[in-house]
């Protein structure tokens, strides 16, 4: 059995160092974010901006979708829809196989991770390399990234340094971090070179001019995307946005709430394969646009909500839940706030209602979310699903799959107790009498709390006396 | 009596919270008596009871809903509502207008959650109440809730009140705006997630070296002063409206 949970989290809170790799990167992450948005106005403006840009995108995504094909394919970029993971993947071996490509170079792309695109190629005989430093780290150690952004950011650079030992022949020991960065550099380079398609995620697809942009740091990308003969580009259908000049709002929200940075050193458009004339390209681009599950969530109007999110990681970087068990306690690609929202409604409740549970509802997340999602509320309404009484028909989301008896008639209780004065009187009357011999235990609660105590009369009672008192002094 | 100016209400309902009924019945008497000292005549409606906020939080919106209908229900007069805890406010202003969406009483939720004042809020922007400290001097550190922080954003307000009290030092803890890890029924349901985030600011609290702890919402006060009383910290925690009479009368 998978663990739950609730038990990875435990895991995870009892590991020392990731617990200190993550508090301080988050630490470090909130405060670069903080430093550029030093003008609450012109945050608010600009968050505000973004929203409207991208709930404008949600409101004619149909359409802008057909416009971003026809773009594109009059840019020469090949266009394919994907409805599951599998036909993502299949999409993109079949590309590679009529090419006979036997390496892939890779850079960032979380929706890759989602369709689980490493794996299937590699079961069929293609070597597909990650060129994101981040990403090249975990796949290094066989791992899956702890954040969308920053795919290693739970290992330390000593762990780091011990890896490459262990793992790449010919490397000794050090924890300078520009000599790591630069032998994953050399061992790369050599990929880009010999790779037979490089494969890309899209940050933002224009639809009025099918142009597909890039974010990035490190120029990876536009090594994956410019040196092999091929760049296939996967995306989710929602990244679609109208025109070019929604760009330059959602780039600086997106650079300034991920990283910290008012821009990034890479940012590339990719409007076309190689022209005629030209010395460099690709030869062929494709884009391959996957729903999984995206224009089932788009049906509800506040579910929708999710599809605004441009991915940035802030929510993540400023939950106090996610700073403490790190990104992988959650079991799922897409971890932290936007990832307990996005996964169940992918995957389906069923399997991941749980991680649900994992929220304060602080709201931390959709005070800092570019695109203002309300997460919180978001994560309150999954809850509510979850636990539904009534389940429908074709029931893909997993309405009611965690409805607990034991829970729900707790909560009946709960009501019949709150919705009658009298009984509510009687038992916090009872509570009041009753303090001192109240058990010294109440479950989960009492493990780290000592048990709480009533006071000797209640609130209600009090007012009581004080309402007699004060009718006496009058008839006086 | 003073005169009223006209934005001072003459009379206010006052909605307790459960918590506050059964845990810290001196923070509703102290809010009371800060509210009546100022000419206002407080009405306690006596059939209420919770705001329903833990099982919508836990996604039992049935529940929630008959519970709060029946708190609809007693707040009827256009007078201001004043609740203790931002929490419990900011479930009746921002949440039982969309709790209650397509509900017979949805139009009378909307009314009540224009008449919701958090109790900071109330006394510092509408009473705009002075206070005269004639307590000796202390520390304080001071925990303002999420949802005083975000959803009913009364922080500024708290302070207000707290500034005016001369002889009382206030210290905030460090990573003062992390959630204090309570969340109503996460704290039972992902015990060991709150228990980690208690732990955080009861460390940072103890690290301020301050003994009083004050907040504005129970919920937290019972989370952290539960932990601190685990571990035998001696840390004394008290909800803002006590601290405030306390020192003023
Ligand atoms: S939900 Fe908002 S904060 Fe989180 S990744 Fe998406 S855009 Fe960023």
């Amino acid at each position: 059995m998978t663990p739950t949970f609730r038990q990875r989290a435990t895991d995870a809170l009892a590991d020392k160092a990731l617990r200190s790799n993550f508090r301080g990167a988050m630490d470090f992450l909130r405060e670069k974010r903080a430093s550029v948005f030093t003008d609450e106005r012109e945050l608010a403006e600009l968050r505000a901006l973004g929203h409207q840009i991208r709930a404008n995108v949600l409101s004619r995504l149909p359409s802008l979708l057909e416009q971003l094909e026809a773009q594109c394919q009059k840019n020469g970029i090949q266009v394919h829809w994907a409805e599951t993971p599998n036909e993502a993947c299949e999409i993109i071996y079949q590309i590679m196989h009529r090419r006979n490509a036997k390496l892939a170079v890779k850079g960032k792309s979380m929706v890759s991770e989602e369709v689980g695109l490493n794996h299937y190629l590699e079961t069929r005989g293609i070597e597909c390399i990650e060129s994101d430093m981040g990403e090249y780290i975990v796949q290094l150690a066989e791992e899956t990234p702890s954040h969308i952004i920053m795919p290693a950011i739970h290992k330390s650079k000593e762990q780091i340094a011990r890896l490459f030992e262990e793992k790449i022949d010919g490397v000794g020991y050090t924890n300078n971090v520009d000599e790591l960065i630069g032998v994953g550099r050399t061992i790369l380079r050599d990929k880009f070179f010999k790779a037979d398609v490089g494969i890309s995620g899209v940050n933002f697809a224009v639809a009025e001019t099918g142009t597909l942009c890039l974010v990035e740091n490190e120029g990876n990308g536009r090594m994956c995307t410019t040196i092999p003969p091929v760049h296939i580009a996967i995306t989710g259908i929602e990244k679609v946005v109208e025109k070019i000049s929604d760009i330059p709002p959602l780039l600086s929200l997106l650079t300034r709430s991920a990283t910290g940075q008012r821009i990034t050193t890479y940012f590339n458009m990719i409007s076309s394969p190689r022209k005629k004339g030209e010395r460099d390209g690709p030869e062929e681009v494709h884009l391959v646009l996957l729903d999984n599950g995206r224009s089932r969530i788009y049906q509800d109007t506040h579910l929708q909500e999710t599809l605004r999110c441009i991915r940035c990681g802030a929510c993540m970087n400023h939950c106090p839940v996610y700073s403490r068990i790190g990104g992988h306690a959650y079991g799922t690609v897409y971890p932290g706030p936007i990832g307990q929202v996005v996964m169940p409604q992918i995957e389906g409740l069923e399997k991941h209602g749980e991680m649900t549970e994992g929220c304060s509802l602080n709201g931390a997340c959709g005070e800092v979310c570019p695109v203002e999602i309300p997460l919180a509320d978001l994560i309150r309404t999954l809850r509510q699903k979850k636990s539904a009484a009534a389940i429908p028909p074709d029931n893909r989301a997993g309405i009611g799959s965690h409805r607990k008896k034991t829970e729900a008639i707790a909560w009946m209780f709960w009501k019949w107790v709150h919705r009658a004065p009298a009984i509510y009187l009687m038992v916090t009357f009872a509570i009041s009498r009753l303090r001192l011999l109240m058990p010294r235990s109440f479950g989960a609660w009492t493990r780290y709390h000592s048990a709480p105590k009533p006071a000797p009369q209640t609130l209600h009672e009090l007012m009581r006396h004080r309402k007699q008192a004060t009718s006496k002094e009058d008839q006086l | 009596m003073s005169e009223h100016t006209p934005s001072i209400p003459a009379e206010v309902y006052f909605f307790g919270t459960c918590l506050i009924d059964v845990f810290y019945p001196d923070a509703g008497i102290s809010a009371i008596e800060l509210i009546e000292r100022e000419g206002i005549k407080v009405i306690f409606p006596p059939q209420q009871t919770c705001c329903g906020q833990p099982p919508y939080n836990s996604g039992y919106n049935d529940e929630a809903i008959e519970v709060a209908a029946a708190q609809i229900a007693l707040f009827t007069r256009p007078i201001p509502v004043v609740v203790p805890s931002a929490s419990c406010a900011a479930m009746m202003k921002h949440h039982y207008p969309r709790l209650l969406e397509g509900h017979p009483l949805h139009a009378q939720a909307l009314n009540l959650a224009n008449r919701i004042y958090e109790f900071s809020e109330f006394l510092s922007n509408t009473v705009n109440i002075t206070l005269q400290d004639k307590g000796p001097p202390i520390k304080i550190v001071l925990h303002q809730s999420c949802s005083a922080r975000r959803e009913m954003q009364v922080t500024t307000q708290t302070m207000q009140l707290l500034h005016q009290l001369e002889n009382v030092e206030i210290c905030e803890p460090e990573r003062a705006s992390e959630c204090c890890g309570f969340g109503g029924t996460f704290a039972i349901k992902q015990p060991e997630i709150s228990a980690a985030m208690g732990k955080d600011k009861c460390d940072a609290i103890k690290k301020t070296g301050v003994l009083n702890l004050i907040s504005g919402d129970c919920g937290c006060l019972m989370h952290l002063s539960g932990m601190m009383a685990k571990d035998n910290a001696p840390i004394r925690s008290e909800h803002i409206a006590s601290l405030l009479w306390r020192r003023t009368r």
